[in-house]
């Protein structure tokens, strides 16, 4: 079990069949990548193989997460028009759900007691993965942190955002998207593309932009509050 | 051999936002300098949306996968999650549910007053 393609082969396996079976059952909550996680951590500790041995093969798979960020500018550039035509409401939104995000993490983990570097950790946690990891690890926060709370943020995002929308009231259909990309990322992104393609759409540019907002301003903001 | 030039795109436009990293010092993701420098280049014309769409879809839906080793570094820091477990997991959902709404109520008030 030490040989680190053997764990590769199973890395592409469990993803496959994590993902088939979300499809058979509908469930949100069997989100593949949570799965695949919990279910690789398990059989690393059943079978006493290090993370470092792991790692041996899982950094190829990790490296493709920049040139996925990049591939990002094409559904961008596809947005450019109806960026420009709601420019302001969309800027504006994006904004404040970027910084509210970010602030409002930061608060209250600080009030519950976190530490400055847990603290760090979390504040791009509404930011897709890749984008989140970089921001962490940049800031000097712990990147694995940040890659285990994104998940169940973006979870939560498709499990109650509608939910939460209906309560509070928003109805247009920009609004929504963008919301549950902002929030809750590509898993947001998802849920909101199998209700409406439109919000699905949204949901993207809401996830581009504040994966840019989020790099550009989580040092600022965090410098300020006096966590960095 | 299209696949191979639209990963030499995507590469390029990635070492593009490494070089400016480097060479500046700023704390900034090179990935999403990356990006917008794409962006760019295809509003510019440089380069076919007809023909990098499909590499960079490809990539995009599976950008979840690659992210499955970071994820299991978690293993790693056990012992601070354990030990934060609570502040973690409040500030976690307290923080989403307010993004959707602000997020969502911004965008409605400032539409609302640009069109009425």
């Amino acid at each position: 079990m030490d040989n680190p393609i053997v764990w590769l082969a199973i890395t592409f396996a469990f993803y496959y069949v994590a993902g088939l079976l979300r499809k058979r059952t509908g469930w949100v909550v069997l989100n593949p990548i949570l799965i695949t996680i919990i279910v690789i951590i398990c059989l690393l500790k059943l079978s006493d193989v290090t993370y470092d041995t792991y790692q041996e093969g899982g950094k190829y798979i990790e490296f493709w997460l920049k040139p996925a960020i990049v591939a990002l500018g094409v559904p961008l550039y596809k947005h450019l028009n109806s960026i420009k035509e709601h420019f302001i409401p969309i800027f504006l939104s994006q904004l404040a759900g970027s910084l509210v995000g970010i602030v409002s993490v930061a608060a209250i983990a600080d009030v519950l007691g976190a530490t400055n570097e847990v603290i760090i950790s979390l504040a791009p946690k509404s930011v897709t993965t890749p984008i989140a990891i970089e921001i962490s690890s940049t800031l000097g926060g712990i990147p694995s942190l940040t890659a285990a709370v994104v998940v169940p943020v973006g979870i939560l995002g498709a499990v109650l955002g509608y939910k939460t929308m209906e309560l509070a009231r928003l109805k247009d259909d920009i609004s929504k998207g963008l919301s549950m990309g902002t929030a809750s990322h590509a898993v947001g992104t998802a849920a909101s593309m199998e209700i409406n393609p439109i919000h699905g759409a949204y949901a993207t540019l809401g996830l581009i932009l504040n994966g840019i907002l989020t790099s550009l301003f989580a040092p600022f903001v965090l410098r300020i509050m006096g966590y960095l | 051999m299209g696949t191979i030039l639209q990963l030499a795109i995507i590469f390029a436009c990635l070492a593009v936002g490494e070089a400016v990293v480097m060479l500046t010092g700023i704390k900034f993701p090179s990935s999403i300098i990356g990006m917008l420098l794409l962006c760019t280049l295809l509003k510019l014309g440089v380069v076919k949306y007809e023909k990098i769409k499909g590499v960079a879809n490809t990539l995009i839906s599976n950008m979840g996968f690659f992210f499955i080793p970071p994820g299991i570094a978690i293993m790693l820091y056990f012992d601070i999650i354990k030990a934060q477990f609570f502040p973690i997991i409040t500030a976690a959902f307290i923080s989403t549910i307010i993004v959707i709404v602000v997020t969502g109520w911004v965008y409605q008030l400032s539409n609302r007053k640009k069109n009425g």
